[in-house]
């Protein structure tokens, strides 16, 4: 695979001014997660910084083989090589020495809630997660800080030889299968952020479908960031084996400080032959942390990979999930919603990588900004040589609340062969004087109006999640939405 | 028994004046006709009673049972009983009819329902619109369409017609309703508007060119607009009368209305034509 695949799309084309920069500090609002625990109770905690020691040290608490703690090593030389990305958002004031990059809360695993410790049980209560659990998921994996507090599998998949279990526990009970896997998807050098996330990785889910075996229900994973200037750097890598299908969900949340904390994760995919996998994210940061992600699927024949890219909160997110469709008939599709509130920026799109013939791509991205907030759609679709028979399409749709706040697309196309079909359309709308009045001229409330405007606007995109994370969805749009009007 | 007032009302749009002057009476259960050229401020008196905030009243009042209703927003309009069917009704794309109108008459029949309070029971409501759905021909399907996405002409003006009967407005006003409708579904919404009227006693004020909705809902009174101004008022005879011999009679009586109208069309910007 050409090295240009493996950067980020327009790499280095553009450097803008973002409006976060003018914000001292974003009025939070009504953000329902920013509360935070006491942290004087964990079982470890490193010092803030990042450098040799630090890393060994990780790796050492984790009492990993040699071979991860130099990967670990030569990763953070990598990352201290390269330069700071200068496209997509402001990255200026991350100070990487001022960075817990490693904190344990508890001293294990459970698998039992009764056993997690109460502060840390109760704020998963809080979020919802142990109730949803019982009502509709397969597994749960629970993440706080650095380490997975709490996880669970239905027995019936273990049975079948379903693997779900942080990252750590498979490098030490999976050595093999995770070492055939491991950053063959995302090396370390893919980009500034992949090499820090190499380096420093804790946690995160490992996901291994057999083959044929069918996950009816989703597995969800949920991360929490807790402490003030944490690092949360989980480690994500999911292998569908042939004609196994998936679901997999994710969440994010984090307390509302006043500096800032970082979240930079790198997800792996593999789908072989007739393989499906969906991975859905509703990422809901709070507005002070830099959400930095890398994400990519290899997809091989007549295999789906699906990306339902959710993207909430944060002070900038950078986001733009990737398949590299690599033997005839994969299919990949990514379906994305951002919406940026005050002094957030949302910079997300994806990536498809078309290098097999007869493959197809969808990309769907919608996009809202309002109260100064600025939302932009970046995105890759490349076609190479010998990919005949291709087909990709694009929409990508924005609105935009107020005339305070700001949409802008970067869409590119590079493609290699002419023999393939390709179609963009990109919409970008305000919230029309008429459309209001329509509604309002019914009954409706200015409040209620928009609001509806604004659901109608994401509703294809919401229809494809499962129903609990669909109303979990609209709810989260309806509070960004509150006292938006009037 | 209501009744709406309408007294020397003047509106303009942006600097330019519309209506300049017009004054009607409806009370519950009448149907009154409003015809007149293209550009006479038809369209304009329906958006300023429905309250379009980009039509300015810049003098005059109108009254609802004796209260003001200009000033108040657009949703408060519609919870006072006041209705408007577009002639030109928009697309909302990914709201489905169902939802978005299941809100519409939780709020105008209590209409001191809070964001987020409770909405009208699902079953009855479903019943309700089920039911008129049928007698308005409309497909029950398109409860479950997105408002207006991909309808015909004709399809979006049975919608807002099918809006009008879950509504039940004190007043309701249409705009054209018959333009671009075939004839049978002229007839449908035609007799859909006079069992409302009836039933509901509600008034009616019938914005049109032509006879077609006419001929199934008799105005009582008849008015012409010429030049923002309503200048001559009659009954059925005279909606007949504009239908068979057009407005050149009209203009005739009253010539210097008519060359001011003229004058000031030469002079309005394009997009003002048909306002």
């Amino acid at each position: 695979m050409p090295a240009t695949l493996d950067t980020p799309p327009n790499a280095g084309a553009r450097d803008f001014e973002s409006p976060v920069a003018d914000r001292p500090d974003v009025d939070l609002g009504n953000y329902r997660f920013g509360f935070h625990d006491q942290t004087d109770t964990y079982a470890f905690k490193s010092r803030k910084g990042l450098d040799r020691e630090i890393v060994a040290q990780i790796s050492e608490m984790k009492g990993e083989p040699a071979w991860m703690r130099d990967y670990r090593l030569d990763s953070l030389a990598l990352f201290e090589k390269r330069p700071m990305p200068t496209w997509g958002g402001k990255l200026g004031d991350i100070n990487y020495q001022d960075i817990f990059y490693y904190m344990k809360a508890s001293s294990g695993q459970e698998r039992s809630w009764d056993d997690v410790p109460e502060d840390i049980r109760k704020t998963y209560e809080k979020l919802g997660i142990p109730e949803a659990e019982q009502k509709y998921l397969s597994g749960v994996k629970a993440q706080y800080e650095s380490e997975v507090v709490y996880g669970s599998l239905q027995q019936d998949l273990v049975d079948q030889g379903v693997i779900f279990t942080d990252t750590d526990s498979a490098l030490r009970e999976h050595e093999d299968l995770f070492r055939e896997y491991w950053a063959t998807v995302i090396p370390a050098d893919d980009n500034k952020f992949s090499a820090l996330n190499s380096a420093v990785w804790s946690g995160g889910s490992f996901i291994y479908v057999p083959k044929g075996v069918q996950i009816k229900f989703p597995l969800q994973a949920y991360f929490r960031i807790n402490s003030e200037n944490m690092g949360q750097f989980e480690r994500t890598l999911i292998i569908v084996d042939e004609g196994a299908n998936i679901h997999y969900v994710e969440g994010c949340t984090a307390p509302t400080y006043s500096s800032n904390s970082l979240h930079s994760a790198v997800v792996e995919i593999v789908v072989k032959k007739e393989g499906r996998c969906r991975y859905s994210t509703i990422q809901n940061w709070s507005n002070n942390v830099y959400n930095l992600v890398t994400k990519r699927a290899h997809v091989y024949g007549d295999a789906t990979m699906e990306w339902v890219d959710g993207n909430l909160g944060s002070r900038l997110t950078m986001k733009y999930p990737a398949c590299h469709l690599l033997e005839e008939g994969a299919r990949g599709e990514t379906l994305s919603i951002a919406f940026a509130g005050p002094g957030q920026h949302q910079d997300a799109g994806a990536k498809m990588v078309h290098a097999a013939p007869n493959t197809s791509s969808r990309i769907i991205s919608k996009s809202l900004s309002k109260d100064g907030g600025r939302a932009s759609y970046r995105g890759l679709v490349k076609i190479m040589d010998g990919a005949t028979g291709s087909k990709s399409n694009v929409v990508c749709d924005a609105l935009i609340l107020d005339p305070q706040s700001k949409s802008d697309t970067y869409p590119y196309i590079e493609c290699e062969e002419a023999d393939v079909s390709l179609e963009h359309e990109a919409s970008v709308s305000k919230i029309a004087e008429d459309q209001l009045f329509y509604l309002m001229s019914r009954g409706l409330s200015e409040a209620e109006a928009s609001g509806m405007i604004v659901t109608g606007f994401i509703e294809p995109l919401v229809k494809e999640l499962p129903m609990e994370y669909a109303v979990e969805m609209n709810r989260l749009i309806e509070l960004q939405m509150e006292g938006s009007v009037g | 028994m209501s009744t709406l007032q309408i007294t020397d009302l003047h509106v303009s749009v942006g600097d330019t004046p519309i209506l300049r002057g017009v004054n009607l009476t409806l009370n519950s259960a009448e149907v009154h006709a409003l015809m007149g050229p293209n550009g006479s401020g038809k369209s304009t008196l329906a958006y300023a009673l429905a309250g379009h905030p980009g039509y300015t009243v810049t003098s005059g009042s109108v009254t609802l049972d004796g209260e003001e209703v200009v000033g108040m927003e657009a949703d408060q309009r519609a919870r006072k009983g006041l209705y408007l069917a577009f002639q030109y009704p928009v697309t909302i794309p990914g709201v489905k009819v169902a939802d978005f109108l299941r809100h519409a008459v939780s709020n105008v029949r209590n209409p001191d329902r809070k964001e987020g309070g409770e909405l009208i029971s699902m079953r009855e409501y479903r019943r309700e619109l089920y039911e008129r759905m049928d007698e308005l021909s409309v497909d029950r399907a398109f409860a479950r369409r997105y408002l207006n996405e991909g309808f015909s002409g004709g399809e979006k003006k049975r919608m807002e017609i099918l809006q009008m009967a879950m509504l039940r407005p004190r007043f309701a006003f249409l705009d054209e309703t018959d333009s671009g409708l075939d004839t049978d579904a002229v007839n449908v919404v035609s007799e859909g508007v006079a069992k409302l009227a009836a039933e509901q006693k509600m008034g009616v004020l019938i914005i049109t060119h032509h006879d077609r909705l006419l001929h199934y809902n008799t105005p009582d009174h008849t008015h012409v607009m010429l030049g923002g101004k309503i200048v001559e008022s009659g009954g059925a005879d005279l909606a007949a009368e504009l239908y068979t011999d057009g407005y050149a009679g009209v203009r005739d009586r009253h010539p210097e209305v008519a060359a001011e109208a003229d004058a000031r069309r030469e002079a309005a910007p394009p997009e003002l034509v048909g306002a």
